[in-house]
């Protein structure tokens, strides 16, 4: 007995919409790479859940490699972070629009 | 049962998740992606994937939001009186619209498709880290690869990027006379 697909996706969904509304709602930029978190996790249950109902594995070797790369993106993008705290001392996405025209 | 841990870890998972993006204290924030982040890991377990399981938690709950956290006291920030953009409401009512359309699609969508050789018990005799080594090593050993020099360019941008800038301004004994 086990749960079923559709389960999974539509949870997976939820996280992933959660995500997205974070990115798009808050001023704070340490939130929004907290809100890419989620979304990255959203997708790696999605891996995960078509590999187990599927009988394949390369599905956890991808969130293996998801998972590096989130590593990875948190390690450069908190990096930036604390560059442009440095200049500016402020981390408010509202307050950065050198690159807007 | 089965199903009882699923609620349990799934309606965790949500709420925790709202709250990462809802809290106003950006450390309450992040404490709740921890609890998001062993909820999923805890999912893992339910789809027979162990592996992840420890790699989640040593990873994501022990390493990133690690780092997260650091930074977040580094920085010393103190709550903001407006931490949501003033367009809110629109994008929340756009996110419900989106979940209203993923939930038709998945809801509609026939789920069959060619099983693979790797049937959960197949994958319980031969333990399920042994088979997971096995394909990322076999098939996918390039890009495990690939992977590590990207992991080596990710630690010196970071280090090159966080480094303390050297002070320009010269010392006194330069200055012209």
């Amino acid at each position: 007995m086990t749960v079923p697909l559709w389960y999974y996706l539509v949870l997976s969904g939820l996280i992933f919409l959660i995500g997205l509304v974070g990115v798009l709602v808050r001023r704070n930029i340490i939130i929004i790479l907290l809100s890419i978190e989620l979304m990255l996790n959203a997708t790696n249950i999605n891996f995960v859940a078509f590999s187990s109902y599927l009988g394949n594995l390369a599905g956890q070797v991808f969130v293996f490699f998801a998972l590096t790369v989130a590593a990875a993106e948190v390690a450069v993008g908190l990096a930036i972070i604390i560059a442009l705290y440095r200049h500016r001392s402020s981390i408010n996405v509202d307050e950065f629009r050198l690159l807007k025209w | 049962m089965i199903y009882l841990l699923f609620g349990y870890f799934a309606i965790v998972s949500i709420v925790a998740g709202v709250c990462t993006i809802a809290l106003r204290n950006p450390v309450h924030c992040g404490l709740s992606l921890l609890v998001l982040l062993l909820h999923v890991a805890g999912l893992f377990v339910l789809l027979n994937a162990e592996f992840l399981f420890a790699v989640q938690i040593i990873v994501y709950a022990g390493a990133i939001l690690v780092l997260y956290l650091f930074v977040l006291m580094l920085l010393n920030l103190k709550s903001e009186e407006q931490y949501l953009h003033r367009t809110y409401p629109y994008v929340i009512f756009a996110g419900v619209a989106i979940l209203g359309e993923l939930l038709i699609v998945i809801l509609q969508t026939p789920y069959g498709g060619a099983k693979g050789e790797a049937t959960p018990e197949v994958v319980l005799t031969v333990g399920q880290s042994h088979a997971v080594g096995i394909t990322m090593f076999s098939d996918y050993l390039l890009l495990f690869e690939i992977v590590g020099v990207f992991l080596l360019g990710a630690i010196i941008g970071a280090v090159v990027l966080a480094k303390t800038p050297k002070p320009t301004d010269q010392p006194k004994t330069d200055l012209p006379i």
